[in-house]
């Protein structure tokens, strides 16, 4: 009897909410997995299929052609990519800066770099999109390229410090009786050192890279410079949407940052939890 | 004097010291300071000078120089103004305590040791890499009057007899647009509350016990108060983020039906982005800019102040 309560009390405090906090996760990508693998008529039936029948990849391969996804996605990946390199590289810069050096302006440095993360990235797109018209960078990758490095730097960089902060000094010391120079020591004791924490804040800066949006919808206007997230957003714009190839586009869309941000999910939440970000 | 470089040949003292080669940092930190410069700075001091200015792509008639005039106008006779402001205060309130809420829920779940714990945490923190734009997609797959999930469950359950369209009804679409963020910001409370859940130490939930304190009190006297701290750093970061959301509500519902889910930063980008009202548009995000500093202050002194009545 005893045992008999004890169960239903931890069925319905633990496992009743348990469950319904993870349906209410997964449903929304079950939902848009299942509506990709159907066919377009079948998704406007009026009687709605949970489980696609017949299932086909004709959407995916459709999105991909027709669609021009896979043009989307070499831009966001050409995108992301060079941004998460110029932006580790400032990171680990800054990084070993705040955590090896006591020089004037530290502080200033530091208020600065914690102050460009509240400011949203859309008060800052007028004066931008009239000076990349001059200098013609409206209309190119680079715009974004450069946008999401300034962008990112900041919070790379205080997450860059936590990382570098945990190697001990002594390590440059012994790199310095060795006679290496200080360039040296950052990218040939450092770097390696750091490798884990780099890979984590790297994932990191290439999902923000990859989902931004409102830059990459003011900068850019002709569509084979488009990266995914603009590409979709055209999508539901189009008068007939056509609901099998969204959620396939969709589907391409995010499984590249879930991926990535399955691998790093442990590193941020040692991050978070050290305080690292916080500075 | 200065250089410490120059007498390095007779300081082998100093190469032991660190912080003797002076200038180095600043060759570290200068490529970027000066895009944050160029890319930031700059342009929100270019953002206060265009906020003075009649500047729009659709006219070249009246360009230049106007003073105030767009702060009193906005501030005078603009209702979408003043009625972006309730919509974002409800909309940032609303999102930030519902996500503290379920969070809190989620992480104590997840704190708790179970048959399958690395799986649920895994697949509860997914939303966390799904951007806004993408939040939209699963989601208009979800509200869709015809086709969408929803319509077909509620039909099923007998709550509804006729199909609602969610983002277009203006009695349903708030609602609508809340819970679909709500589905994305969960994951970001639950993971930083379940970080700062680990670090208390178990042994004063025992003694809590043996003094015969029930979970519920448990909860309200250790937990709460050991997540304190976290707490405060979640939900400050939390609302300037919701404060800045735009990509979602943009791509969702574009701030209609007739504004009703038109925040502030939603209005300064459709006058701004869409409209290429670039004056105006800058008048907008200098009250913006305002708010979040208004915000940030009030907020970080309020937090001491509680943390002195503490101590």
């Amino acid at each position: 009897m005893n045992r008999l309560r004890k169960f239903v009390t931890s069925a319905c405090l633990f496992y009743l909410p348990l469950i319904i906090m993870l349906a209410f996760i997964l449903i929304p990508f079950l939902w848009t997995l299942s509506t990709s693998l159907k066919n377009e008529k079948d998704v406007l039936s009026p009687i709605l299929q949970y489980i696609p029948h017949p299932a086909t990849f004709q959407n995916y391969i459709e999105v991909w052609k027709v669609s021009h996804f896979s043009v989307y996605f070499i831009n966001s990946l050409f995108v992301s990519s060079i941004s998460v390199i110029a932006i580790i590289l400032l990171s680990v810069l800054n990084g070993y800066a705040l955590t090896r050096f006591n020089f004037r302006g530290k502080r200033i440095f530091m208020i600065i770099l914690l102050c460009t993360q509240l400011l949203p990235a859309v008060i800052f797109l007028i004066p931008l999109f009239l000076s990349f018209k001059v200098v013609g960078l409206i209309d190119t990758p680079f715009s974004l390229i450069i946008f999401y490095i300034a962008m990112q730097v900041p919070f790379n960089t205080l997450l860059m410090k936590g990382f570098i902060g945990n190697i001990p000094k002594q390590i440059d010391e012994a790199g310095m009786v060795d006679g290496a120079t200080r360039t040296q020591i950052i990218f040939k004791i450092i770097l390696p050192l750091v490798l884990p924490g780099l890979v984590a804040t790297a994932a990191f800066a290439f999902v923000g890279c990859w989902n931004e949006f409102i830059a990459a919808f003011t900068f850019i206007t002709s569509s084979k410079f488009f990266t995914i997230p603009v590409g979709l957003k055209f999508m539901i714009g189009e008068y007939d949407v056509q609901y099998a190839s969204l959620a396939a586009g969709s589907i391409i869309g995010l499984v590249p940052a879930v991926l990535l941000f399955a691998y790093v999910q442990k590193y941020l939440i040692q991050g978070l939890g050290s305080g690292s970000v916080k500075g | 004097m200065i250089s410490s470089n120059t007498s390095a040949s007779c300081s082998k003292k100093n190469t032991k010291h660190f912080g003797n080669d002076r200038g180095y940092p600043y060759l570290l930190i200068a490529p970027s300071l000066l895009l944050i410069a160029l890319l930031m700075f700059i342009p929100l001091l270019s953002v206060l000078k265009l906020s003075l200015q009649n500047y729009s792509m659709t006219s070249l008639y009246g360009r230049g120089f106007i003073g105030l005039k767009n702060f009193q106008d906005i501030l005078g006779s603009d209702s979408v103004f003043w009625h972006s402001i309730p919509v974002t205060i409800q909309w940032v309130v609303i999102e930030v305590v519902c996500q503290l809420v379920f969070g809190m829920i989620v992480a104590l779940l997840l704190n708790r040791t179970f048959k399958g714990r690395g799986l649920a945490r895994a697949m509860m923190f997914i939303p966390w890499a799904v951007s806004g734009v993408l939040t939209t997609m699963l989601w208009l797959l979800i509200f869709n009057q015809h086709i969408g999930l929803l319509n077909d469950l509620l039909h099923k359950l007998g709550i509804i007899k006729t199909n609602v369209a969610w983002l277009a009804n203006p009695k349903m679409v708030f609602g609508s647009v809340i819970l679909a963020e709500l589905w994305r910001g969960i994951p970001f409370f639950a993971i930083t509350l379940l970080a700062a859940l680990q670090t208390i130490p178990l042994e004063i939930y025992e003694s809590a016990k043996v003094d015969g304190c029930g979970p519920v009190r448990q909860f309200f006297w250790i937990t709460l108060p050991f997540l304190k701290e976290a707490i405060v750093f979640s939900t400050l970061m939390r609302a300037i983020w919701e404060f800045n959301n735009i990509d979602m509500i943009f791509t969702m519902t574009g701030g209609g039906p007739v504004y009703l889910t038109t925040t502030l930063p939603i209005y300064m980008m459709q006058t701004a982005i869409i409209e290429g009202n670039y004056g105006y548009g800058s008048a907008l995000a200098v009250f913006i800019f305002v708010i979040l500093m208004i915000f940030t202050v009030f907020y970080l002194a309020m937090n001491k102040f509680g943390r002195n009545i503490d101590e």
